[in-house]
């Protein structure tokens, strides 16, 4: 995993075990799910027709254009007259127009149900809740001791349905992973749901996507599409509490963040129990920092926690002012937290 | 008709009559100087105004969008900061949308109407002025914001609750808020004239299947801006008192609903989207038929395709919402409406190639503009059949996509069709011609400008590039598409550059025109250029849809009658016609220059300064001010027959 570490994780790896996209990891017209694909297929359809009509149209002006008399001579030498037949052109526009509408609406409708639900019972729960600017995701799987939470980087088990219940915190929100599915908004007051599975293992990169403030174009998620025994392997590993700081500036380190950062952090396993930033329990098993601001490197680590806002200008993240020394042992800490 | 005055037989006279120019001139031209600026009611100049203000606006937005570009030109550019970037496109978007788009069309149709339909002026020529003067004050009241650095910053379509008082404590949201609510009498007072005068001064004759297609566009918009305006008003007043009284409309914590806004929101949105395209079609409708020398071809399904945009407009205003977790029939009804509304743009753009197809097209800078728009509507129309698919929309929305779709919309199918509409009126309007060899260049720069611009954009919102980002990471596949896009934009620039270059130009050093330089067949063109202040010496009676190709065509044996008819010369007055037929029916008495309209709209404007900076005296002040002008206002005149006349009834 550290391999992976760096500026390149952040949108090339993101792309992929998947080589096919990793030139456009964001686009949708390549997916690699049940509830996208049928919409890929629309897609697809619409985009081909859609290219079709303009250039048959185009065609047309330009045949009809091509005969313009390119006269500086004035309009009036050019004789007013009333040809007829010009109406068949509607009748028959239109009504061409008019069937391939009906057939589209018809595709349409069927997509809007082969997308309306899973193809089989979800397998278990993600609550997540977004933030100005990063997403909490609750993982539920009906008991509370395999509960656990994370931020921003989520991991399913390749070729199971997921549910998803987004819920609105402070403004509205929209959560999308576009080559699993479509966008759906979080709106506070209100719990939406949507469903996701991934048929094929990679990361996948999304982003929010309803204007929600400073820092919008800094608010990605990741989607991990893990294999069966992987994603087993990862749910027991964010079960477990943070292990004690091994060394005597990890230790410092710890006292640090217990001072100056667990108002809002939470780290399991020790006093840290703040709900107002992301949980930071396995913080060195994500790749990124601030949403994918910057990758989840040493060097990153310590400039975010040192002075978030100039990382991320505007962020909920207030700068610190810690003395270096202290800056050094809670960076040093948090790296342990794997 | 009666005895009164405004039931008199009126004169008869012929247009060339001795001393009627001269007569009529003394009667309806307004005062020299800045006393003529500050009170005339003459549609003319007030339209001309509106257009000129409309294009400063747009050069504003403009210059903002250019910025942006430069910011997303490469990915991980820090030119603007994230709050300036948001400001920028918030402003952009307002600018463009109400403060350019709408106006413009404003600006032809408050400048053509009474020329069209054979009247002297708008029915209530006052409400006019009111209504460019608050549009003015209302540009103005909103752009104070920007040089304080507290311009709105939550997008043009500004959602609770990140626009709500928790989320943006400022007065940003409030110069929005009032803006709009300010605007929105502008626009309201405006369509309310249009439909009166529509209804209640054609020239006789001038029946409801005679008139040209740009009064069916802008009838129709003024219908839709009447219903939907006060969703808009409704909504910001909402959203203010949540902001400075406490209210809880929109507040969550309080059972509030946010998305009451969306819903306000979009019913106004949707429909203004046809209203500020729905004229422009028609200009190209009416315009078109010129160069390629023959009439329209299908008036009557273009007419009633306009109409039916707008009746069919009303019911699609939940695709903008697709993604907020509708239901699935909702998603289904919305999803089909937004497909069948395609039906009548598909007959209107049929009309018009066949137009070009079976008629002997001219090339001219006009006609370039104008059968180049028939394929950018295409594009923009199309697209949007893409995002009226709901599970495809579902991946589109907020995507670049949406904006290149936009862009084709409001650009395509506003902007071209308003420039080539200036190269054609701009005869009328000034007595010259513009530069057709600047006009060749200015086309092709803008045209190819365009979309070298806004095409990639279509490409990089497949790619999944969000809109509203101040900035994006690299690798992700968009730099390229974006950095052509910035190129694209400034080319586009530089043709409204070229554009603006050949107005200057031909203002001083045009060819006269004459009356008819395009030998177009509509009422306009029958009188001198520029038209006089009483646009018709003697009222036409018309009895066609093309009064001046009439000999040509010979579709009938009747024939128009311009150069003789009703002499209205007792002060300003115009013929008031029945509503369907057009028959004679009264003399309306017309009001003269008056400064009631300013006063009336410089207190509305004292009013929102002091609600902007929470001061009860202000807003009391301009609140007795509103009152005080509208009381001037309606005093009865005796020139206007409000007064002495009752006896006769």
């Amino acid at each position: 995993m550290t391999a992976l570490h760096g500026r390149q994780f952040l949108v090339v790896t993101a792309s992929c075990s998947v080589a096919a996209c990793s030139r456009a990891p964001m686009t949708y017209m390549r997916t690699f799910g049940p509830a996208a694909d049928p919409v890929t297929s629309l897609g697809w359809g619409l985009t081909i027709i859609c290219c079709l009509v303009i250039l048959i149209i185009g065609v047309l002006l330009l045949i009809a254009t091509s005969r313009a008399r390119r006269t500086d001579a004035t309009l009036a030498s050019v004789p007013i007259a009333h040809p007829g037949g010009g109406l068949r052109w509607i009748y028959i526009g239109t009504g061409v127009s008019i069937a391939v509408l009906l057939g589209l609406v018809v595709w349409t409708m069927f997509t809007l149900a082969a997308i309306a639900s899973a193809p089989s019972a979800p397998v278990f729960t993600i609550e997540i809740r977004a933030h100005q600017w990063w997403w909490e995701a609750r993982y539920l799987d009906g008991t509370s001791e395999r509960t656990f939470v994370t931020a921003n980087e989520l991991h399913i088990p390749v070729g199971k349905p997921v549910l998803l219940r987004l819920i609105g915190d402070d403004v509205i929100h929209s959560f999308w992973i576009p080559a699993l599915a479509g966008k759906t908004d979080v709106i506070p007051g209100q719990t939406n749901i949507a469903w996701i599975q991934g048929n094929t293992l990679g990361t996948y990169r999304g982003q929010c996507t309803e204007y929600c403030g400073a820092q919008h174009a800094h608010m990605a998620e990741f989607v991990s599409v893990d294999s069966a025994a992987a994603f087993k392997q990862w749910w027991d590993h964010q079960l477990a509490a943070a292990a004690a700081p091994p060394s005597a500036t990890t230790t410092h380190g710890e006292a640090v963040f217990l001072a100056r950062c667990a108002a809002c952090h939470t780290i399991r396993g020790t006093g840290a129990g703040g709900i107002l930033g992301p949980d930071l329990t396995h913080i060195m098993t994500r790749h990124t920092l601030g949403a994918g601001t910057v990758p989840n490197d040493p060097a990153s680590l310590r400039a975010w926690i040192n002075d978030a806002q100039a990382v991320k200008p505007g962020s909920r993240m207030p700068t610190l002012d810690l003395p270096q020394q202290d800056l050094v042992a809670v960076t040093a800490y948090l790296q342990t937290l794997d | 008709m009666d005895d009164t005055e405004a039931g008199r037989a009126p004169r008869i006279a012929d247009e060339g009559g001795l001393h009627i120019d001269a007569r009529l001139r003394a009667i309806w031209e307004t005062a020299p100087g800045i006393r003529g600026v500050l009170s005339s009611v003459d549609h003319k100049r007030i339209g001309i105004r509106y257009i000129v203000t409309a294009f400063i606006f747009l050069i504003a937005g403009g210059v903002e969008a250019l910025i942006m570009r430069l910011q997303l030109a490469h990915s991980d550019l820090k030119i603007l900061s994230p709050e300036a970037y948001n400001q920028l496109f918030t402003m952009h978007g307002f600018t463009m949308i109400f403060l350019y788009a709408g106006p413009v069309l404003s600006g032809f149709s408050n400048y053509l109407w009474p020329l069209l339909l054979g009247s002297r002026d708008m029915a209530f020529p006052r409400l006019n002025a009111l209504s460019y003067w608050i549009f003015l004050l209302a540009g103005i009241f909103l752009y104070v914001s920007f040089p304080l650095g507290l311009a709105p910053n939550a997008g043009w379509f500004n959602y609770p609750p990140l626009s709500a008082k928790d989320y943006n404590p400022g007065p940003n949201i409030d110069f929005y808020l009032l803006g709009l609510i300010f605007l929105g009498i502008s626009t309201t007072v405006g369509a309310a004239n249009f439909l009166v005068s529509l209804l209640r001064t054609r020239a006789p004759g001038m029946s409801i299947n005679r008139l040209p297609i740009l009064v069916w566009g802008t009838l129709t918009a003024s219908i839709g801006n009447l219903l939907a305006v006060p969703a808009v008003s409704l909504a910001c007043v909402l959203l203010f008192t949540d902001r400075q009284f406490g209210t809880h409309f929109f507040d969550v914590e309080a059972h509030g609903q946010p998305l009451l806004w969306q819903h306000l929101f979009w019913m106004f949105g949707h429909p203004w989207v046809y209203a500020i395209v729905l004229p422009a079609l028609g200009i190209v409708s009416d315009a078109l038929p010129t160069f390629c020398r023959r009439p329209l071809v299908g008036y009557t399904p273009v007419a009633l395709a306009t109409v039916a945009t707008m009746i069919v407009g009303f019911g699609v205003w939940l695709h903008h919402m697709f993604a907020t977790g509708m239901p699935m029939l909702s998603l289904a009804f919305f999803s089909a409406a937004s497909l069948v509304i395609t039906i009548p743009s598909a007959v209107s753009t049929f009309a018009w190639v066949a137009t070009i197809w079976t008629g002997k097209p001219v090339l001219t800078t006009p006609f370039l503009f104008l059968s180049s728009f028939i394929i950018l509507f295409v594009i923009g129309g199309v697209s949007g059949v893409m995002t009226g698919a709901v599970p495809f929309d579902f991946q589109l929305t907020d995507t670049y996509f949406v904006v290149a779709h936009l862009h084709y919309v409001l650009i395509g199918i506003n902007v071209f069709p308003v420039i080539g509409g200036i190269y054609y009126w701009f005869p009328k309007m000034t007595g010259r011609m513009m530069s057709e060899r600047l006009g060749r260049w200015n086309f092709w720069t803008m045209f190819l400008g365009f979309n070298i611009g806004f095409f990639p954009m279509h490409i990089v919102g497949l790619m999944g590039m969000p809109r509203r980002i101040y900035t994006y990471a690299p690798g992700l596949g968009w730099d390229t598409l974006n950095l052509i896009t910035t190129v694209g934009a400034f080319a586009f620039a530089i043709g409204i550059l070229l554009f603006l270059i050949n107005l200057l130009v031909s203002l001083r050093r045009g060819i006269p025109a004459g009356p008819n330089p395009w030998d177009a067949p509509t009422l306009e063109w029958s009188v001198p250029s520029p038209a006089p202040a009483y646009n018709f010496a003697v009222i036409p009676v018309v009895a066609s849809r093309h009064p001046l190709w009439e000999d040509r065509l010979n579709e009938s044996a009747e024939r128009s009658d311009l150069s003789r008819g009703y002499l209205l010369d007792h002060g300003r007055e115009t013929l008031a016609t029945t509503v369907l037929d057009a028959e004679p029916d009264l003399i309306l008495k017309m009001p003269g220059d008056s400064y009631a309209p300013l006063a009336l709209a410089l207190a509305l404007a004292v009013l929102f300064v002091g609600l902007i900076l929470h001061s009860l005296a202000c807003s009391g002040l301009g609140a007795a001010a509103v009152a005080l002008a509208i009381v001037v206002w309606l005093w009865p005149q005796r020139g206007l027959g409000q007064i002495g006349e009752s006896k006769h009834v």
